[in-house]
């Protein structure tokens, strides 16, 4: 296909962008039915449109289309084919599409999905969602074409960078993009509430899936990245607190907090105002990461090349978008505020709790991530912010979230007695507490202050989270057992409970040791032997490579063989390391070669990591329980139902 | 009431530093020199190594230190216009190799031509560190009393020379042309 | 129980092509020297824990712990050197900043450009638990009320 087609495709959307970006919105607000009426169409055409933009590029990648510049610069005819799709978004052009055909998607599931909400308020969502799509597509087209032709023509291209020559690296960014982008959903269901004036638990009930679902993906793409940085930049770390990093972790920890503040605000009709405005701040923290990722303003791993011009555009787009989100909030949020009361001791208290300690947590986030910037742009000096700043301070709310966590769930609306509460909660406290002091003793002989607190957190929340449910299965209570989404936010829970493990743990024990090494060495590490077998030479389809070969032995008996890379990547000459990783629930053997120091000596790094992937496997038993939650019967309303809820909002609705 | 207009004030407040911050360069390292007594040294004569060649050699005159190495592609272009420099600067340039390849930095200057009154071996990096260095060229300006007076990062120009080294080697002359030879 | 291996550094033969590949691609992989001799295990914990606080120059996103620039090694030679020579972890941070400035360190240093920046999160915390507290006061008050609708 020509890629002029798909530029043309581009240009057709960001027209049907427009229209939906502006008619159906002006259609609400002065009662036209017609102009309302024509979101859903727009929405389907744009989604069209611009899929068929991205099919385009992707078959230029996939058919070698060097004289495509974006193709050229990443991507090579000896590149395998799967890696050639995912060049699609390896850099900032095509990454851009990714995002823009994401948003699409979202806009599109959501016109389905939407059939059954109020005519108003679907076309004001999809209205609002529309101008998030036009500045995007504009913001494509003016200064980040991917279709831009490369006039001199080359023999093969540069190849995509061998750091993203990986399988995780591939699925990393659509599944991010994906709880990034969709975060645009609740926030259009904010904007359109405060377009309306209106805010009823009805409409907390319709956001509440659509934020649990972006907030699902957004888990387990941040899960991958961490996994990825982990085995494959074989430092053994897995969070580096960079400020991309960071970007993605601000929107998770503020929808976390969101899909926490729509429960009061559906059960109770309270924090409405509030809950609103975390769903702005979640997509401008999306709109924010997109910034710094593309504007140079900060030095990141993840950055693309930046460019002024590129950022002053994402700046207006920002102002834009979030900018009139905010301002709107400011005239129209202080008529949404209810009445209702909660005791001290309740689960609208504890929710409460929950969403200061988590904006506490974004904002430490934030600062420390800006602060450089900040310090700079007023003249005092250059710092820099790192791992040792964020691993100490983002603890401060941190570890009473994850102490009250256990309790929270286990009060009850509106009220009830310390004292009951202080009851249920006995046997999974007094537990945690001494397995917790116990098993660090037992298992690894030793175990400071910090590594306990860590380690009964996170076995508080687990036994907490599971108290009930198992509960109710040993008695067979019958008649009443738990909800989907009752098991989601069990399974939530647990799934933070093991990442708290997995960390303290990993942290506390961690084994890491650089050696010189020659074929026929021997050590111990850990209680296993490693063998140096030797090294030899290998060739990959788009490499070169020298492989050294471990055993990895328990008393004697092997226990598997390990083989880290050091490759050349041919095209760019480019040199990676693949690691040797011996990976198992509870611990992982993790051997990296580092350099030929002469003479058949060699460097190496060798680690032990106990219980690390409790890290990743916590992240997606989360996810897990989002998906429960998200499809929980509840949130699909019945044709009749909705006739219903849909005549009662227009009633009310005044605007 | 107010409350609700705190968001926009703070993302208003963000959006400023984050347009000022277009135009900064956030991986740029200011030297901490500036103002600062110049490193001491002692280092082997890149073409006599049983001579030495340091901070001593230029104790008492304005003279510029290039931190400079073959395995470095902007010196390579800036290389031209510093022996233009050290013909028409009026100051002495003293080469300070980084890391460097003996043969490579002698055949280099063979070739390309030499600016450098001397070159000093850096052989460790250890100097280089003394002196903040971490991305060659760096170009110190260091005044009669050793004080370093400038430092410049990346290629030597013209532009650069005149907008930054001059107006700061004639307030040191006292408005005077600074030759090689001339003592407080 | 396990104790780690020591070796001596010896003086690394490096191509100097090798080294600017290296500097060049950055982080795709990464030096590793076998451990500098330290009779001290405490002082080679030190070690180990300030060569991940301090930033590579060179490649910007790693500590000088993981960096393959030839910088980064130097930096980590010097400090070697300084904590066998008997430096405390201050010392060698004020070695560092007296030649490369504050951006060096990855741990900001506390002054008062830095104040909000370390108080922040106990500040916010302050600020956040009392907020909770009105909150929660004046809920408690309207429940008591008998107020409470579905």
């Amino acid at each position: 296909m020509i890629p002029e087609l798909g530029q043309f495709a581009l240009v057709l959307a960001l027209c049907l962008a427009l229209v939906q970006a502006t008619l159906p919105i002006a259609g609400a607000a002065t009662g036209r039915h017609d102009w309302m009426a024509l979101a859903r169409p727009a929405a389907v055409g744009q989604f069209v449109f611009v899929v068929l933009a991205f099919v385009v590029l992707a078959n230029a990648f996939l058919s070698d289309d060097f004289s495509v510049l974006y193709v050229a610069y990443n991507s090579n005819s000896n590149l395998p084919a799967f890696y050639k799709f995912a060049a699609v978004w390896g850099g900032h052009e095509g990454s851009l599409l990714l995002w823009v055909t994401i948003l699409a998607t979202w806009t599109m599931i959501v016109t389905v999905g939407s059939r059954s909400l109020p005519e108003k308020f679907s076309a004001r969502v999809l209205g609002v969602l529309g101008i998030v799509s036009f500045s995007l597509l504009l913001f494509t087209l003016l200064t980040s074409n991917p279709f831009d032709r490369l006039l001199t023509p080359i023999v093969d291209g540069n190849d995509l960078n061998p750091l993203l020559q990986d399988p995780a690296m591939v699925i990393h960014p659509p599944i991010l993009y994906t709880g990034y982008v969709g975060l645009s959903v609740p926030f259009a269901f904010a904007v359109a509430a405060l377009l309306s004036g209106q805010l009823s638990q009805d409409w907390a009930r319709w956001t509440r899936p659509w934020t649990v679902s972006a907030w699902m993906f957004l888990t387990v793409g941040i899960a991958l990245g961490s996994w990825w940085a982990y085995y494959e930049l074989g430092w053994g770390g897995w969070w580096f607190w960079d400020p991309v990093e960071n970007a993605s972790f601000m929107p998770w920890l503020a929808s976390t907090a969101l899909i926490h503040s729509l429960a009061v605000t559906e059960r109770r009709g309270l924090f409405k105002s509030w809950t609103i405005l975390l769903a702005i701040i979640a997509f401008s923290l999306s709109l924010l990461g997109t910034f710094l990722v593309r504007s140079g303003v900060m030095i990141s791993v993840h950055s693309f090349a930046s460019d002024p011009a590129r950022g002053v555009f994402i700046l207006m787009i920002l102002a834009l978008v979030s900018g009139g989100a905010f301002t709107l909030y400011a005239v129209r949020a202080k008529h949404m505020v209810a009445e209702g009361g909660f005791k001290l001791v309740s689960r609208e208290s504890f929710l409460l709790l929950n969403n200061m300690l988590l904006v506490v947590a974004l904002v430490v986030v934030l600062y420390g991530t800006l602060s450089p910037l900040f310090i700079d742009a007023l003249g005092l000096g250059k710092i820099s912010v790192g791992p040792p700043y964020f691993n100490s301070m983002f603890v401060v709310p941190m570890l009473p979230l994850v102490l009250l966590m256990g309790a929270g769930m286990h009060a009850t609306w509106v009220g009830m007695k310390g004292e009951t509460l202080a009851r249920k909660l006995a046997i999974p406290a007094v537990g945690a507490v001494v397995l917790g002091v116990l098993l660090p003793w037992v298992i690894f002989g030793s175990a400071g202050v910090l590594t306990v607190v860590g380690i009964v957190a996170g076995l508080w929340v687990i036994a907490a989270s599971l108290f009930d449910p198992v509960r109710r299965m040993i008695r067979r209570d019958g008649a009443r057992t738990l909800t989907r989404a009752q098991w989601g936010m069990t399974l939530a829970h647990v799934g933070i409970g093991m990442f708290v493990l997995g960390v303290t743990v990993s942290t506390s024990y961690n084994i890491e040791t650089d050696r010189a090494a020659v074929p026929g060495d021997r050590w111990e590490l850990a209680g296993y032997e490693i063998v140096f077998r030797g090294l030899r030479d290998v060739q990959g389809v788009n490499y070169a490579a020298v492989e050294g070969e471990f055993e990895l032995r328990r008393d004697g008996t092997l226990v598997t063989v390990l083989t880290p890379q050091n490759r050349v990547y041919r095209v760019q000459s480019s040199p990676m390391t693949e690691a040797g990783i011996d990976a198992r629930w509870y611990r992982d053997i993790f051997i990296a070669l580092g350099q030929p120091l002469g003479d058949g000596v060699w460097s190496l790094r060798v680690q032990f990591k106990p219980l690390i992937r409790f890290i990743w496997f916590g992240a997606l038993v989360m996810a897990f329980g989002g998906l429960l939650a998200a499809s929980d019967p509840r949130y699909r309303s019945t044709r009749a139902e909705s006739r219903v809820s849909s005549a009662a909002a227009v009633s009310v609705e005044t605007s | 009431m107010w409350r609700y207009l705190l968001p926009i004030t703070v993302f208003v407040v963000i959006v400023g530093f984050f347009y000022r911050g277009l135009y900064l360069n956030p991986g740029f390292v200011p030297s901490p020199l500036l103002g600062k007594p110049a490193p001491e040294y002692d280092l082997p004569r890149l073409k006599d190594p049983s001579q030495t060649v340091g901070s001593k050699d230029y104790d008492g005159q304005v003279a510029l230190v290039n931190v400079w190495a073959t395995w470095c592609i902007e010196c390579r272009h800036e290389h031209p216009y510093l022996v233009e420099l050290a013909q028409t600067g009026g100051i002495p340039i003293y080469g300070l190799n980084w890391k460097d390849d003996r043969a490579r930095a002698l055949e280099w200057l063979d070739t390309l031509g030499d600016p450098y009154a001397a070159s000093a071996v850096d052989a460790t990096g250890e100097v280089a560190i003394d002196w903040g260095v971490y991305a060659a060229p760096e170009t110190f300006l260091v005044g009669r009393d050793g004080t370093v007076l400038y430092k410049h990062i990346s290629r030597m120009t013209p532009a650069v020379w005149e907008r930054e080294f001059l107006p700061r080697i004639t307030a040191e002359c006292g408005g005077l042309p600074c030759t090689a030879a001339s003592a407080p | 129980m396990w104790r780690p291996a020591v070796h001596r550094s010896e003086r690394a033969v490096r191509p100097v092509l090798a080294a600017i590949a290296l500097m060049l691609v950055g982080s795709a992989s990464w030096a590793i020297d076998p451990e500098p001799a330290f009779a001290d295990p405490a002082v080679q914990a030190e070690y180990q824990s300030l060569i991940r606080e301090v930033r590579c120059l060179v490649c910007q996103n790693q500590t000088i712990a993981d960096s393959n620039a030839a910088l980064a090694a130097d930096l980590r030679r010097e400090i070697a050197r300084l904590l066998n020579e008997g430096a405390s972890r201050e010392d060698v941070t004020d070695f560092l900043v007296a030649r490369y400035g504050d951006f060096i360190l990855y741990r900001p240093p506390l002054q008062p450009s830095t104040w909000t920046l370390w108080g922040a999160p106990f500040v916010l915390l302050g600020i956040g638990a009392i907020v909770v507290l009105r909150i929660v006061r004046s809920r408690a008050r309207q429940s008591l009320a008998g107020d409470d609708p579905a």
